[in-house]
This record gives structure tokens, sequence and C-alpha cells, in this order.
């Protein structure tokens, strides 16, 4: 059943091939008919993937180049659950996405979907392959679709500005990534991640690898938007059409974090031996440094589709910190909040997408209670931001408790509090819209909030859509973000896809030998409720809800003087933090060279 | 952030970065004594294997063909995109119409002249990719490249006359579609995605190195008809011209 | 001296970035990203040269003739398609930005901040 592992990729680019050929000879219907059925067979066989993958780790040679002595001759795809997973989510989300856009972007004839076709092929390939340099080659593909996608309304200036900022920050990411891996081929002589690993173990890195692995993540890490790489986001959110955010927030910035773990545990894993708590601090660190700043922008938008973007980067921080453990429950624990926060995030954007649809704003002042009557939408809204604050045993309750317990496990005890204080802050900006919008809570003015380019509609003609074809994905992936925790038997699934995407030993084994090595997990038992996992959730459901109920009516409940000298206090860090986002190319590149010089450096100083 | 204070973030960060980046280089092995597995044993085998004295363009349509694929459609994805970006607004009115440039009868003809040279050239290119240096990409340049002299010694009319956008629409679907398909083609045949088939033929001659030469030629369409997208969607940015005789 | 290709390589890199950082013209920043990209061009090519190589293509030359590294060429390709994707990409924003905004200094495009 090897057949299945070319065809996530293949069938989306024959598809997106096809519908150029053919595009001005068939029907109206024919692009959106012929990308989901596309998407929808690509979502099928991931998911068939994941559960062969399960059983044993596949590695299939493209070109029937199979390794020879040891050394890989052609490119392979590596898929073990993780990669399967990934690119079921992505290709869920885009088939989510293309039943909420249908009939939407007609106007632009097939470019809309042939490019979302080709973005889906990108994230698949990038999950599934097992090859550096074919990685980056599914890196730009993704780039370069959604760079065009994030600029889909030509005739404002916003969305101009946010794809030319995503197009430029990503793009010096990649060539980072480019010269990690021309160093890399230069001293390991390969491409091919089981290789490179196998050639660098156990020898004491020096300056070539340390700066190799550094420019490898860190342009990994421009597309995961961790600080300081991670200004891009919040603009290119800000403008892009609405399913094109879904699959931004839910799935692309994921691959990034993806990348960073998929290239330590395969090619730099053997190397740093004593040294990897050291890394495990720098990438703690960062993680933390993003949960916060995400946390803290995302409470100061007034722009609902940027307020959700920097709470995407908030989680990002979160998903970097399991992965920084190095632990096997860090790294379930970050799978399962990528899956959780990619399908609830993905429904938040689309319930936005439906207010901007008929309530033509995306300002939560402007939209002040006029959301009363969309009340499917507040609650799918309400509901999915609930679930963001991982109230146990729904939504993010069971990454989240995954990796906390890994962290105190091992020392670090500071996470729990820290992961916990960062959902309060941003969930609690979510429930404030949802409250402000759907309830008409709180005052039409709130001094907090940053002015912002507003957005009117996302398309020139608006035909009158759907409630049906709009609230049905969106109702889809909410409920199962939430309950995605009580899937029988998914813990104990997502413990093994972590193990086995840490082994290293066996990653080698299949690729360079062949070896099928068969581990299969046959329990299905329901998720565990260990008490300070419990008690850390409900902490973070009502500080959420509790911080948006302050939010929305501090004018009554505290005191004028109480509520000046907070401003006097935490206006003037809120005010340079706002500046450093100033929305300008030139600062966004001084800031991601100052991060590649800095985690480089950090790297250089923990590793030897 | 002030422009001074970007600089000098900028300068601060770029000193460190050169550091590392020199630190890291001097890491490698002295330029020119390069002995690494993997090229060694694609120059070895290459030729005897695939029956292709090119091996670069054995590299990238075969042993790792499945790179190239992806290349191309990143060339498709940005023409796309490109279509997109630039595409006519409703509200910014009609097209306005293109003045066509008067041209001198000798640059015409010998703009013609050479047109036919870069066909030839082109296809000569896309011809021998597996024999000698060039190859799809290459050939789909040069040849694109004479369409883009149709409009530089002839005009924009004939220009959009002999690309007309289904056609070319087509042709590019077909060459991005044609790899990807041929890839398929490997697979019902029982074998790998991209899997090479077919008669190796003898080295050194045209018809060796199997399917080859058949992704050769899908790359060939698919670069010419995008970079014919992109001149087409870049010429109708210009201004019309207005006053000329 | 066997290092300069090498070093070469990181000064395109990082005067590219510095061009990109104070660029005042779109069209500037989109050929300092092509200078930026041609670094690793300069980088993987000098890594695959073979002292007193040919070029891998055994058509005139007996197989087994002393003879660069093929795969850098191949990854070379694949990178210069890039580059041209990404500048087209790009010139297409900048045509639009300046159609909008009248300017094409990326330092006055400032509608999202904060």
């Amino acid at each position: 059943m090897d057949v299945l592992v070319p065809l996530p990729v293949a069938i989306p680019l024959i598809a997106a091939a096809a519908l150029t050929a053919t595009g001005h000879f068939l029907g109206r219907r024919a692009d959106d008919l012929v990308a989901l059925a596309a998407s929808a067979a690509t979502m099928v066989i991931s998911l068939l993937l994941v559960f062969q993958a399960s059983d044993h780790r596949l590695a299939y040679w493209f070109g029937g180049w199979r390794a020879r002595h040891g050394l890989a001759l052609g490119i392979s795809f590596t898929v073990d659950p993780a990669a399967a997973g990934f690119a079921a989510l992505a290709a869920t989300l885009m088939t989510a996405s293309l039943v909420f856009s249908w009939r939407y972007f007609d106007e632009v004839g097939t470019l809309f979907h042939v490019l979302m076709l080709v973005f889906l092929a990108g994230m698949c390939g990038f999950a599934l392959s097992g090859d550096l340099f074919n990685m980056f080659v599914w890196f730009e593909l993704m780039g370069a679709a959604a760079y065009a996608l994030t600029g889909y309304r030509v005739e404002e200036r916003g969305p101009l500005q946010g794809a030319i900022n995503f197009a430029v920050t990503n793009t010096l990411g990649a060539y980072c990534v480019l010269i990690g891996i021309a160093l890399f081929y230069g001293r390991t002589g390969a491409l091919n991640l089981a290789q490179i690993g196998n050639t660098l173990a156990g020898q004491k890195p020096d300056g070539l690898v340390v700066v190799a692995f550094a420019l490898v993540i860190c342009g990994f890490l421009v597309k995961g938007a961790i600080v300081p790489f991670h200004f891009w986001l919040a603009d290119a959110h800000a403008v892009a059409p609405t399913p094109v955010c879904v699959l931004f927030s839910g799935a692309m910035v994921e691959l990034g974090l993806y990348g960073v773990a998929r290239v330590y545990w395969t090619a730099f894993e053997g190397v740093p031996g004593a040294h990897a708590g050291g890394l495990t601090n720098l990438l703690l660190g960062l993680g933390a440094l993003s949960a916060v700043v995400g946390g803290v922008m995302c409470f100061l938008q007034r722009h609902v589709k940027r307020l959700l973007a920097y709470s995407t980067i908030s989680h990002a921080g979160v998903i970097l910190i399991g992965i920084a453990l190095l632990t096997p429950d860090g790294l379930a624990g970050s799978a399962s909040t990528v899956i959780a926060h990619g399908l609830l995030k993905g429904g938040l954007f689309l319930c936005v997408g439906i207010v901007l649809s008929r309530l033509n704003s995306v300002d939560e002042l402007v939209l002040h209670g006029h959301g009363q009557a969309l009340w499917a939408t507040g609650t799918l809204f309400t509901i999915g931001a609930l679930g963001l604050a991982a109230p146990a045993p729904f939504g993010l309750f069971l990454g989240k408790s995954l990796l906390e317990e890994s962290a105190a496990e091992h020392g670090y005890w500071w996470v729990a509090p820290l992961v916990t204080a960062v959902t309060i802050v941003s969930v609690a900006a979510i429930l404030r819209v949802a409250g402000r919008v759907f309830l008409g809570l709180g005052a039409a003015e709130d001094a907090l909030l940053s002015p912002e380019p507003d957005e009117e509609r996302e398309v020139e003609r608006d035909p009158e859509r759907s409630s049906v074809l709009m609230l049905v994905p969106t109702a889809l992936l909410i409920l199962a973000g939430i309950g995605i925790g009580l899937v029988p038997g998914l813990e104990p699934h997502l413990q093994h896809a972590a193990d086995v995407f840490r082994d290293r030993h066996s990653y080698v084994a299949t690729v360079l030998q062949g070896r099928i090595e068969h581990g299969s997990v046959g329990s299905l038992e329901l998720l565990q409720l260990p008490a300070a996992s419990v008690a850390w959730s409900l902490v973070s459901l009502f500080g959420a809800i509790g911080l948006a109920a302050l939010a929305l009516c501090r004018h009554r409940l505290v005191p004028e003087r109480a509520r000046r000298r907070t401003h006097a206090l935490a206006g003037g860090g809120l005010r340079v933090l706002r500046s450093v986002h100033s929305g300008v190319i030139g600062d966004y590149v001084a800031w991601l060279t100052f991060g590649v010089a800095a985690v480089g450096g950090l790297l250089a100083v923990v590793l030897r | 952030m002030t422009r001074q204070l970007r600089i000098g973030l900028f300068a601060l960060s770029a000193a460190g970065l050169t550091a590392l980046l020199l630190w890291s280089v001097a890491g490698l092995p002295a330029f020119g004594h390069y002995h690494e597995r993997y090229g060694t044993l694609l120059k070895k085998v290459a030729v005897s294997e695939r029956h292709t004295t090119n091996v670069v363009t054995a590299t990238v349509f075969d042993y790792r063909g499945f790179d190239t694929l992806g290349e191309e459609f990143i060339l498709f994805a940005a023409v796309v995109g490109v279509a997109l970006l630039l595409r006519e607004v409703r509200e910014e009115g009609g097209h306005a119409r293109r003045r066509d440039r008067l041209v001198s009868d000798p640059v015409g003809l010998v703009g013609i002249g050479f047109c036919a040279a870069l066909l030839l050239i082109g296809l000569y290119v896309v011809a021998h990719g597996a024999i000698t240096p060039g190859g799809g990409f290459q050939g789909g340049v040069v040849l694109a490249g004479a369409f883009a002299l149709i409009y530089l010694a002839g005009d924009y009319r004939s220009f959009r006359a002999l690309t007309p956008q289904p056609a070319v629409d087509f042709a590019e679907g077909l060459g991005a579609g044609g790899y990807a398909v041929i890839g398929v083609v490997s697979m019902v045949l029982g074998s790998a995605y991209l899997h090479n088939f077919g008669p190796f033929g003898t080295a050194g001659t045209l018809a060796s190195g199997g399917s080859v030469p058949m992704l050769n030629l899908a790359t060939a369409v698919e670069v010419t008809a995008a970079f014919v997208l992109l001149f087409t969607e870049f010429l109708q940015e210009l201004p019309a011209r207005s006053g000329e005789s | 001296m066997s290092y300069l290709p090498y070093a070469l390589a990181v000064w395109i890199f990082v005067v590219g970035l510095y061009g990109v950082v104070t660029s005042r013209n779109f069209v500037h920043l989109v050929v300092c990203l092509a200078v930026t990209q041609s670094s690793t061009y300069v980088l993987l090519l000098a890594i695959g040269y073979v002292d007193r190589g040919t070029a891998p293509v055994f058509a005139d030359v007996p197989t087994g003739t002393r003879a660069v590294d093929p795969v850098v060429q191949a990854l070379t390709l694949t990178d210069i398609v890039v580059s041209v994707t990404v500048a087209a990409l790009l010139l297409a924003l900048a045509i639009q930005v300046q159609r909008r905004n009248g300017t094409m200094n990326p330092d006055e495009l400032n509608e999202l901040r904060g």
C-alpha cells in the first residue's frame, strides 16, 4: 500500500494544472468542484496514511532510487504518524475552507483555487519529506502560493503591504535555510536527513555544524512566527482572505515548528550530547518570549483577524516550548496542541469570515452589538474561544496537560503558570470580542485598542452566500477541535507518534537500510486527567472569562484612579511594544538579522 | 523605529552574523578539494545506468526528479500569483488601449530573423538536454525570449495575437501537469513515482535517457508558457502612450 | 586563500541584507533580495568545485574525467527558479503599490501597524 505516499502531493498538483489548462473551457462550478474533490481526496488518503504509519514508518523512494550502501541516491518521503497527521490536518482545513469559499472567489476564474491547491501540495510535501533540500522546495512552493493569496485584494493598500512583508521576511528565512543546507552538504555530502544525521552523530559540533543548524532552524522559525521573526504574521493575517487565514494559522505556521523538530530529531540529535540542556533553554526562551509577546499584543488589537493572528503567535510559542523540552510527553503535548489549535483557530477564522460577509467589518468597536442577529456564529465563536482556554477535557486540554506535566517533571516549574497566564490573556481577548460583537457588552469606545484599517468586504461582487455552506464547515471544525481530546486512544497514539518521531536510530534503519519495524498501539483508553493539569485548566478557563469581563466592564468595575495608575505604569511599555510592530519592512529585516545572529551566537555558546 | 535605530540594530547584528558565517565556512573543505560520495557516485553511474551523458540533467530529472516537480510548480504558482495580483479590478475602468510603437522596417526584419534563430536554438537546447549542457529550463527560457523579441521588434498587438490567453494557459497546465502525470505513469507501470521508464537508447544520441527527454519537454513547455504569461502580465501594465502619430 | 570564495558568499549575503534594510525603493529592494540569493549560488557552486575539474557532461570527454559535483549544480538550478518566482511576485506587488499609494518607498507604506 505504499502507492498512497506520493498522492497527497501529486493529486493537488495535477488538479491545479488541469484547472489551469482547461479553465477557459469549463463551466463556472468546475473549479470549485475539482478543487474540493482533490482536497477531499488528499484528506482521505492522508488519514489512511496515518493509520498505515501508526503500524510502521514508511520510506518511499522517488524514482525508485533506494539507498545504496547507506548512501541515499534519490529523494525519500519518510512517513511516520506525525508527518501523515500533519498532511491530514492541512488537507482537512483546506477542505473546510474550500466548502466555505464555495462560489465566493468566482471573479478571478480559476486563479484562487489553483493557488489553494498548490498551497496544499506544498504543505503536504513539506510534512512528508525526508530530504532536507526537498523540504526547502516545498517550503518555497507554500510560500509562492501564500504570498499571492495574501495580496488577493489588490485594490487596497493593506493587503499589498501585508503580502510584501510576508514575502520578504519568509524569503530571507528560506535563504537562511538554503545556506544551512549548503553547509550541511559541504560537511556530510548528503541531503537526506537520515544520512546527515548518521554522518554527524557522535562528533563534537564545530562552527560549521552549529551555525548550519542555527540557520536552518531560524529559517523555519520565521515560518513558525517565533519572536523576533514573527512580525509578518499579523500583517499577513489582517489582510488575507479568510479561507486563506484558516490555513495560515491552522497549518502553515505549525509546519515551520514541525520543520524545526524534524531537522533536530533526524539530523542533529546525535550532536549536542551532554549540551542538549542548553539547546532546551534557548528554545524555551524563544517560545516563552513569543507566547508572552503574542498574548499581550493580542489583547491590544481591535482588528479581529489581527487579534487572532497574535493569538496564533502566542500558541506557536507554546508549541515551541513543548518541542524545546525534548521529552516524549512534551512533543506529544505539542502535537496535540497543533491539532486542537488548528481546528479551533480555523473555526474561529471562519466565524470571522461569516461576520465579515454579513456585517462588512472586522473592527471590534465598529461591530459593537451588531452581531446579535448572528446567534449561531456567536455561539460557535464563543465555544471555540473557550476551547482554546483548555477546559478539561476539551479543546487544548490534552496538549496543555502533557506539556505542563513534562515540564514539571524535568524541573521547569515555571512553564505551567506561564502557559496558563498566556492562555488567559489571549483567550480573554477573543472572549472580549465575542462579548462586544455578539452580546453588545462593553463600551463602544476603548482607548486600549489600536486603530487599524478596517476591512469592508473580501470580494468585489458579494453573492448572497448560503448560510449553510458557511456554517457547516465552521461548526464541524469547532466541534472537532473541542472534542478531539475525547477520541478514545488519542493520548497513547500521540505518545507513540512522539516516540517514533524521536527515534533517530529507527529512522535511519528504515530509510537507509530498508528495515520495516512494526510497532502498533492497541490501547483505546481515554485521556488522563491529572489533578495538577485540571487545576491549571480551571484557572485558565475562569481567568480568561474574568479578564474578558474586566476588559469589557472596567469603566464600571474599576475606579478611575486605579485605571489611570495602571495606564501610567503600563502605558509606556505597551507603546514601545506597539511601535516596534511598525509595519515597515526594513525594521522587520533588521530584527530578522538580529534574531539569526542572536540564535547563532547563543547556540555557539551553549553547544561548545 | 527610526531609520538610525534600524541601521544601528542591523549593523550590530550584521557584524555578529558575519562573524558566525565566516566561522562556519572555515569548516568547509578547502575550495577545490571537495570529495564527497554523493556527487562522485552520480558521476560514476549516471552514464551507464541512464545513458545520459549530461550528469546534471540526469540528477535534475531522474535522481532528484521529484525536486524538479516542485520547482516547476513553484514557477507555475508564481505565474498564477502574478496573474492574480496584476488582474484588472472592476473600478479601474476599461483596459486602456495599448498604442503600438512604430518600429522601422529593418528593425522588424532583423527581429524576425533573430526570433527564428532563437526558436531553433531553444528547441535545440531542449532536445539535447540529456546529452550536452541544457535542458527544459534553459531551453524554455530561450524559447520565451523568442516571444519577447516579437514584442520588442514588432508590436504589442502581434505579441498578443501570437499568445492567446487560453492557449498559453493550456500549455502551462499541460507542461506542469504533464510532468506530474508522467510520474503517475511510472506508478501505473508498477514502480515508484517518477521512476525512469522507457527504452534508454544509446548515450550521446537524442534518443537516450528513457523518460528524461519527456520530462525535459514537459518542463520546456511549462517554462515557455510561464514566461510568456509573465511578459503578458507585466506588459499589460505599461501605460498607453498618447500623442504618437 | 582557499576559503576566499566562501568568504565572498558571506560578504554578498550581508551586503544584500543591508540593501534590503536600508532600501528606499521597492524595485531596489527586490534587486537586493536577488543579490542576497546570489550569495547562495556562489556558496553552493564553490562547495562543489573540484580542482581542475570540468563540467560533469561526458558527451565529448570520456566518462571518469575529473569533473565538478553535479548535485550542487542541480540545487543551484532550483535556486535560480525560486529567485525568479519571488522577484516576479514582489515586482507585481510593487506595481500595485505604486498605483495605490503613489510611492515606491517601503518606509512610507505603514497602513498596518501595532
